[in-house]
């Protein structure tokens, strides 16, 4: 485990994690700069789902170490990782259906996340105002008061978006954001991501080539658990071995 | 912005508009206050209303259960462990009242409760010491059940057991407790249970007239357990509950630690379960472990059932109604009862998996609204998308 510090947000140096024996994340580095918005995609079962998973704590990493402005976070449990400044959001909208969207964006409100706390949580203007921004960044301002589970598949993603928002992240971890989208919902997407960007570091995983070509500026490919390429866009789809890798053997 | 009139978006709610959030909570606790301050007082015998009483004892534990198994999807089969925490610390306060030199002149040691002198101890045993106390009672009513909860649920919510797995450890705790309680006959009173309570701070609490102050002592007390759910299911840990209910690893994601969301709730499930005890044993003047077992726990659960495993007022309608049903027909006919109940529970799992709670809030009230054209605004929007 390396004890050096970095200027990154986030240094992820030598991760592994093998499930009874397979290694699905092989000695893998990473390096993400504030600001940046990174794109890591794959073919199937490349590990990238896993990198997240071990990032936010989900996975616990068999060996490495995960840097988030210097402090290491393999041995922290989840709500400890969240409170550090790191937010996910899952494959599938996981969202709280029986709520409305005003009450799923507060549980996210990073205070009064102790049982005394939310006992004494009162939903001041500082609260009302800051969902209030979110909702209107993830177009849901109109939709305050609907029941999640009303809401389009899209609208649900923005929503977990915004869920993460609130939480007011360093590091934004997105799986799969734009995955049953449709053509006009995947450009708001692209110009939301691009807002959130400036104020914060996102990584994305994203199996839709022309979204990531709308967003992305640093790309990296993984493939069977190791990375086989990094760079631009334009770079890595003229990569050999990138190219040998999706067309198959 | 058209949004900024909705009900949600207000800041600083009032304490008494949380408490009673919406015209349709404040009507149903009024007329569950009716019926049971004024009806039923009314109208029913002095042995029928303390037989109701003694229902409203478990409707304690029904609350607690609409919180931890309605809201928080912990299931416990096991409530009867803490009714019987808070039955049997009433039950030693009393004996210990009614044990005094005078009466028990005529054992071996006088001045001991009855079964310990036939058990052959000859001194009170010092966990019984506190109970020569009323207040220190009423504390231990409270404090056992914070401290066994916590104690009996920390380690397997921290280590993520939850669902079937941990609602078969609490049945396997209380058929402990139950084995415990019938193995220490000395400390405990075995099987028979702790019997001739006769008075409480030198009252009589055998008299009928006695009996009906009990039985208004439990409709106060209750509405303080529903006022202090409500107060707890309005706020955000409510709304984090049924969170994580709903989606555990999300909630995790957004910063909360949840074991100690679990152990909260299951608590106080367990201090409701266990002030419900406390008043059973005074209103019914004994207290047995065979009240307290694996067979009651699960009564428990299907009173819950029956009322509504949302809503805390069901809860309270459940265990009043099945227990009601369960006398009047276990008298008219005693062998048909137990195919009733079971037919009871099959039709309220398959038909309404909401209660009678259901019955109102998804058939009843849309009618009911659009019968008195009360505000539209209430009923959930329909797809728009």
């Amino acid at each position: 485990m390396s004890n050096t510090n970095t200027d990154f947000l986030l240094a992820i140096e030598d991760l592994t994690v093998s499930f009874d024996g397979f290694k699905a994340v092989d000695s893998f580095n990473l390096y993400i700069d504030k600001g940046e918005l990174r794109v890591i995609i794959g073919p199937n079962g490349a590990g990238k789902t896993t990198v997240l998973d071990m990032i936010c704590g989900k996975t616990k990493s068999t060996q490495g170490s995960i840097k988030f402005k210097n402090k290491e976070l393999t041995k922290l449990r989840e709500h400890k990782i969240v409170r550090a400044g790191v937010g996910r959001k899952f494959q599938t909208p996981s969202i709280y259906e029986n709520l409305t969207v005003f009450e799923n964006l507060e549980i996210s409100y990073p205070w009064g996340r102790t049982v005394i706390g939310s006992l004494m949580f009162k939903r001041d203007q500082k609260v009302l105002d800051s969902i209030h921004k979110v909702a209107e960044q993830i177009y849901l301002i109109d939709d305050l008061d609907k029941q999640a589970e009303f809401l389009s598949h899209g609208q649900k993603q923005w929503l977990e978006i915004g869920m993460l928002l609130v939480q007011k992240p360093e590091l934004i971890l997105l799986d799969e954001p734009v995955a049953g989208m449709s053509v006009k919902e995947r450009e708001a997407t692209a110009a939301l991501l691009n807002e959130i960007v400036r104020d914060r570091a996102v990584i994305i995983i994203e199996h839709d080539m022309d979204f990531v070509a709308q967003i992305a500026k640093k790309v990296t490919v993984l493939h069977m658990g190791k990375i086989i390429a990094e760079g631009t866009m334009d770079q890595v789809q003229n990569n050999e071995k990138v190219k040998e890798v999706y067309l198959g053997h | 912005m058209k949004s900024q009139s909705t009900p949600t978006l207000t800041p600083n709610e009032g304490f008494l508009d949380k408490l009673l959030s919406g015209r349709s909570s404040f009507l149903s606790y009024s007329l569950l206050a009716l019926i049971l301050v004024v009806i039923l007082p009314l109208t029913l015998s002095e042995f029928r209303l303390n037989m109701c009483g003694k229902y409203l004892c478990y409707s304690f534990c029904c609350i607690g259960l609409v919180l931890c198994w309605g809201h928080a999807g912990i299931l416990s089969l096991g409530q009867g462990l803490y009714f019987g925490l808070g039955g049997y610390s009433m039950a030693m306060f009393l004996k210990l009242e009614a044990s005094d030199l005078e009466s028990t002149k005529i054992q071996t040691t006088p001045g001991i409760p009855d079964f310990m002198d036939w058990n052959q101890l000859t001194e009170l045993p010092w966990f019984w010491q506190p109970y020569h106390s009323f207040t220190l009672t009423l504390l231990l009513i409270i404090i056992l059940p914070i401290l066994l909860a916590t104690l009996l649920s920390f380690f397997y919510f921290k280590g993520r057991v939850t669902g079937v797995v941990f609602a078969i450890l609490t049945q396997s705790m209380v058929a402990c407790a139950w084995y415990f309680i019938v193995g220490n006959q000395g400390f405990f009173g075995g099987i028979n249970g702790m019997t001739d309570l006769k008075t409480l701070n030198g009252w009589d609490i055998r008299e009928p007239s006695s009996q009906k102050i009990l039985y208004f002592i439990t409709v106060a007390c209750l509405f303080g357990c529903l006022f202090f759910s409500k107060w707890i299911l309005n706020s955000r840990l409510g709304r984090v509950l049924s969170a994580q209910r709903d989606k555990e690893e999300r909630v995790r994601f957004s910063g909360y630690d949840l074991t100690a969301f679990r152990v909260f709730i299951f608590a106080v499930a367990g201090v409701l379960a266990s002030i419900g005890g406390a008043l059973f044993t005074l209103q019914v003047g004994f207290m047995s472990p065979n009240l307290i077992g694996v067979v009651p726990s699960i009564d428990l659960i299907i009173y819950t059932a029956v009322g509504g495993r949302l809503c805390i007022v069901g809860a309270v309608y459940g265990s009043l109604l099945v227990n009601t049903a369960r006398t009047l027909f276990s008298e008219a006919y005693p062998t048909l009862w137990v195919f009733i109940y079971g037919a009871l529970f099959i039709i309220i799992v398959l038909a309404l998996p909401k209660g009678i709670a259901g019955i109102w809030s998804d058939h009843l009230r849309v009618r009911v609204r659009s019968l008195l054209k009360l505000d539209k605004k209430d009923k959930p929007e329909k797809l728009t998308t």
